[in-house]
């Protein structure tokens, strides 16, 4: 706000002043639709940990926005919990969300650099044959695959689980438009003339220029990944082998004896707080992003 | 003449590239696709541990899914909910992105609020749903507040428009976010200096959206839209927990999806592959029908663009030029680092 | 042209690629968990299972595992039917699977228990494993019943027997009924128009007399006269018992004597405790001191409270026989076709569902009611007392009601067909729709489940 000196304000005394009003009127709109939107978005963060501090009667009976006595309970319990590997599970989840992420983005890029930046035969059948494949729900094919999964000897493999990541046309798609937008040309025909092969110039330039969009794109993959339920219960069965989501859906299947919803939302938080950093981490790159790209000339 | 005889010697690079890409999507995505498909045609499912079939049918399975199913509810339920997500998560998505970028109101803790709005999406829709669940309950926080306001008790889960406005809710939270950061990745994408050139006009913020902004970023709302379309369309998750796989009341918010998912139970994998087939059909026609739609007569500009690049084109040319420089020695230097 | 050479070549060598892989996977044995004696059948033992129940009883109560055998876990949990599906996988490929991966032993619920019973994939107790009816007599019968096959044969053994009981609040009762004694209560709810009576007097004293929709369904289910399913016809057939459970329920609902909940929701869970108002739950052996006696204390054990009269409705709670006996929850031990550990099976099955003292020894650290008729009976006469339940012997009760529970008339579609039903007539109590289309509605969710069966 300080170093906010803008002539043309200067030049216009009153119009200014009246310009500078209506600029707070909206200023302090826009604060109160973020405000409001930011509490929606927070309040949930609020309730999982809030029901990660209560034991499992507590949470039974109904809800509360006041904390209970019981998360380091929960915590211990949860730890000690000899069926539920958590640590094994946070890794494991690192592993697959983190592969399918790096695999996507990199892939993704390559398949994007490969139609912005080459002219080849059947260039445009092959873009529009990718644009189809975003449109096939992935439900539609599970169980082909999960028998293909079963046929290559794949069971409790992360393999299945990870190298998919490879072929994703949406991350493609949001990458080719966004290379369309800031990869000129010339800047790959100089590295040439300077002798650079062709591999080289996509990992040393233009992979370090996409950079915002793989961010981007990393996170939402590593997000839905890390979030992924469904496929890997059908191909994971093995304790050391299983995510963090389906611990946390054993764990609810738990019988009445061990039944804990206390340990639930322990685990439910315990899970996303790597995400949690992951993004946060990531995110500077997308704010980064941003301002790079709206900073004049 | 010289210059394409060079991109040509380039071209096998192309095809090397499309090569990983390729490979993976014929093995885990074509070969179960094509059975999938293939699948349809048969009768084949089980029943317990007892296979039925395959035995093959012809398009029987079609009749059944067009004749005694209720694909058109189905199909009605899935796009009432996508609809009433999508409406104001687009809404409040463009307002933000729009806010974000807005060089001139430099709003303070964008960062903030940019980290934020995605969060929801962090959290596993089971997770998600299992709060809704204590919050709208019929003893939840929603309800005594209800109470309290003298408006009496409402039974979210059991009436039709509390299912689907909670479902829609539900994905407007988690969803906004995402489509923010799109959008504004967008918005950057287009050249300051027309905002700067019309702003310089006199034309209101207003004018600035409708004449620059929103055409402009046609391409990316295409995106955004045809994305979200076929993510609707595959709407599954959260209904399905919120209704216990039900789709209640009256099946009144059972998805296309979860109509799918139905047949999962026994194994159908002539029911479901025929159903999948419908699904790929509904969803191409409808995503040609919308990227046709919103791309009629892009040419890259909008009107107020088009006014503005007349009256300054040279002096954009130039910034443009400047622009590029300035990328390219970003770019060399960061090969440098 | 070169394009589609291109293409063509690609996906030659995947296919051949994955042939390899296929046959690969036949012939090798990459078990992390193999020895070098391959020939030596019986190193592993697969146990298949939903939770880790079974395995806490295993690990504390069967000391006989070889030193040489390792126990192999797989855990899937029941979510979208997920335990199912995967057993299922498993128990198809048990042929072709190498010895250290084959299953040896499945666990199963009673819902489904003629889908597995039902098939070769189960072996038989008797003929197979070599249990003996001697060994078996002391078992409740109708644990047996629920595992034995269509034609008689004994598929499975449990350890726990788990009958239900209609648990009220004594202070209600006294009440409504002016007594909170059980024999004078049980009178007065013996039969179901009996139940309905008193609901109405109770809904005039301002009380409920069930929380929710489901709480009795058990009840009437398993009560029916006739199977879900014609084995002939494969038409569903709607027991009149299962109707009696829509039109009570649906009056209960119209006159307010329930509270429109469902099993496990919050509002359930509250109404067992003190601002509860409701009469009482249908609960068995498990629900009794773990569920509803937490449910009832004001102060949390996890807030320091203790399990004692004067926190909450700690000792106003008693339990009667109610209007039909029936059975809620329990799990059955199965041995796979296939297993190369017979002998380790029969030693497990027979120590954990047949020794009367291990079974008493996990009903004394668990309080689970175990599937030993003469060792429950032992308890029951003895001078045991709950002070949750105001000094009431339950033990006897629950011994008393168990060997009533018939269950001839079970299918394998119960678990998908009962779902169903519930969910379909949700809508009718809701006011949502016509009875005429709630059950449009469960038939068309039923033929989606299982495609073979007729309306």
């Amino acid at each position: 706000m300080a170093k906010n000196v803008n002539p043309d304000r200067e030049a216009a005394g009153r119009k200014g002043a009246h310009d500078r009003a209506v600029l707070t009127a909206q200023r302090t709109g826009c604060y109160i639709v973020l405000g409001i939107l930011s509490f929606l978005c927070l309040f949930f963060f609020y309730i999982l940990l809030i029901n990660s501090t209560r034991a499992h009667a507590q949470i039974q009976q109904g809800f509360s926005f006041l904390p209970g006595k019981s998360f380091i309970t929960n915590f211990k319990s949860l730890m000690a919990n000899e069926t539920i590997p958590v640590v094994r599970g946070l890794i494991n989840s690192l592993i697959v969300a983190g592969g399918s992420a790096a695999l996507s983005v990199y892939f993704s890029a390559l398949t994007a650099y490969a139609i912005h930046a080459y002219e080849f035969k059947g260039k445009g059948a092959i873009f529009t044959f990718i644009m189809m494949i975003m449109v096939v729900p992935t439900q539609v094919s599970a169980l082909g695959f999960i028998q293909l999964v079963g046929n290559l000897g794949l069971m409790n493999n992360f393999i299945p689980l990870i190298v998919p990541a490879i072929a994703a046309p949406v991350t493609f798609f949001f990458i080719k438009q966004y290379m369309d937008s800031v990869l000129p040309m010339e800047l790959i025909e100089a590295a040439r003339i300077d002798g650079a092969g062709e591999f080289r110039i996509f990992n040393q330039i233009v992979l370090p220029l996409m950079k915002p969009a793989i961010a981007v794109q990393a996170i939402f993959t590593f997000v839905s990944s890390w979030n992924n339920y469904f496929i890997p219960s059908l191909i994971l069965n093995k304790a050391e082998m299983k995510t963090l989501p389906i611990l946390i859906a054993q764990l609810r299947g738990a019988d009445f004896l061990k039944f804990d919803m206390g340990q639930v939302y322990m685990m439910i938080a315990f899970s996303i707080f790597p995400v949690v950093i992951v993004y946060i981490l990531l995110s500077k790159y997308i704010v980064g992003g941003v301002t790079a790209g709206s900073v004049k000339g | 003449m010289k210059k394409q005889k060079k991109l040509v010697s380039y071209a096998k690079w192309g095809y090397i590239f499309l090569i990983p890409f390729f490979t993976v999507f014929i093995i885990f995505n074509l070969i179960p696709l094509v059975s999938t498909f293939y699948n349809s045609f048969f009768e084949n499912y089980e029943i317990g541990l007892i296979q039925v079939g395959p035995t093959p049918v012809g398009l029987e399975n079609f009749k059944t899914i067009f004749t005694d199913g209720d694909l058109g509810k189905y199909f009605t339920n899935t796009m009432i909910m996508w609809a009433l997500g999508f409406v104001p998560q687009m809404f409040f998505s463009l307002l933000l992105a729009v806010w974000f970028t807005n060089s001139r109101l430099r709003l303070k803790g964008t960062s903030f609020f940019k980290t934020v709005i995605y969060m929801p999406n962090l959290i596993m829709a089971s997770a998600f749903a299992m709060l809704f669940f204590a919050l709208f309950s019929d003893i939840g926080p929603v309800n005594n507040i209800l109470a309290r306001l003298g408006i009496g008790q409402y039974r979210f889960l059991a009436e039709v428009a509390g299912t689907r406005g909670l479902v829609a809710f539900m994905n407007f939270l988690m969803w906004t976010g995402n489509t923010t950061i799109i959008l504004m990745s967008g918005i950057m994408g287009i050249d300051e200096s027309l905002f700067e050139a019309a702003r310089i006009d006199g034309a209101s913020s207003w004018r600035i959206f409708w004449g620059i902004t929103m055409p402009l970023l046609r391409p990316i709302t295409a995106y955004v839209l045809i994305t979200s379309l076929i993510g609707g369309l595959q709407m599954f998750d959260v209904p399905q927990i919120l209704t216990n796989g039900g789709g209640s009341p009256d099946r009144t918010s059972m998805t296309l999806i979860m109509y799918l998912n139905k047949h999962l139970y026994s194994h159908n994998y002539g029911m479901a592959g025929a159903l999948s087939v419908i699904l790929f059909v509904v969803t191409g026609i409808l995503s040609m029908i919308v990227y046709t739609y919103t791309m009629n007569n892009y040419d890259g500009s909008g009107s107020l663009s088009k006014k503005a690049r007349a009256k300054r084109k040279a002096e954009k040319k130039q910034m443009r030029e400047q622009k590029k420089e300035s990328k390219a020695a970003q770019a060399t230097s960061s090969q440098h680092a | 042209m070169t394009k589609k050479r291109f293409v063509s070549a690609t996906m030659a060598a995947i296919f051949a690629a994955s042939l390899v892989a296929g046959c690969g996977n036949g012939g090798g044995n990459n078990s992390s968990t193999t020895t070098a004696a391959k020939k030596s059948d019986g190193k592993v033992l697969n146990i298949y299972c939903w939770n880790d129940e079974f395995k806490q009883r295993y690990e504390k109560y069967y000391k006989n595992t070889p030193s040489d055998v390792k126990v192999n876990w797989v855990i899937t949990p029941n979510d979208n039917n997920g335990y199912q599906n995967a057993l299922d996988a498993a128990l198809k490929k048990q042929d072709s699977a190498p010895a250290d991966e084959k299953i040896d032993i499945f666990l199963i619920e009673a819902d489904y228990a003629l889908k597995y019973t039902d098939t070769e994939y189960a072996l038989d107790v008797k003929n197979d494993i070599g249990l003996t009816d001697d060994d078996l007599k002391d078992q409740y019968s109708y644990t047996k019943e629920i595992v034995t096959s269509t034609d008689g044969k004994l598929k499975g053994v449990t350890w726990q027997a788990t009958p239900g009981l209609f648990a009220y609040r004594r202070s209600i009762a006294k009440d409504v009924l002016g007594t909170d004694d059980p024999t004078e209560v049980q009178k007065a709810l013996a039969d179901w128009n009996k139940f309905n009576d008193v609901a109405k007097q109770a809904s005039a004293k301002g009380y409920k007399m069930l929380s929710g929709y489901d709480d009795s369904y058990r009840t009437f289910s398993n009560n029916v006269s006739k199977p879900w399913v014609d084995a002939k016809t494969s038409k569903i057939q709607i027991d009149d018992n299962l109707m009696k459970w829509v039109d009570q329920t649906k009056t209960f609902t119209d006159e307010g004597y329930n509270n429109k909940t469902s099993l496990w929701s919050d509002g359930w869970n509250a109404d067992q405790g003190s601002k509860g108002k409701v009469f009482g739950f249908f609960y068995s052996t498990w629900g009794i001191n773990f569920t509803l006696l937490g449910n009832s204390l004001d102060k949390k054990e996890a807030d320091g409270g203790k399990a004692e009269v004067g926190n909450g409705i700690f000792g106003d709670y008693a339990v009667c026989q109610g209007p039909q006996p029936y059975y809620w929850g329990g799990t059955w031990i199965c041995a796979a076709k296939g297993t190369d550990n017979v002998d380790l099976v029969k030693d497990i099955m027979k120590t954990l569902t047949c020794d009367k003292t291990t079974m008493k020894q996990i009903t004394t650290d668990t309080q689970d009611y175990t599937n030993t008729t003469s060792g429950m009976n032992e308890i029951a006469n003895s001078d045991f007392k709950s002070d949750f339940l105001g000094g009431q012997n339950h033990i006897k009760l629950f011994a008393e009601v168990a060997p009533k529970i018939n269950m001839k008339n079970m299918s394998s579609y119960d678990q998908g067909l009962n779902e169903e039903f519930q969910k379909a007539f949700k809508d009718y109590f809701d006011g949502k729709v016509t009875k005429d289309q709630a059950l449009e509605n469960f038939y068309k969710a039923a033929l989606e489940k299982y495609p073979n069966l007729k309306k």
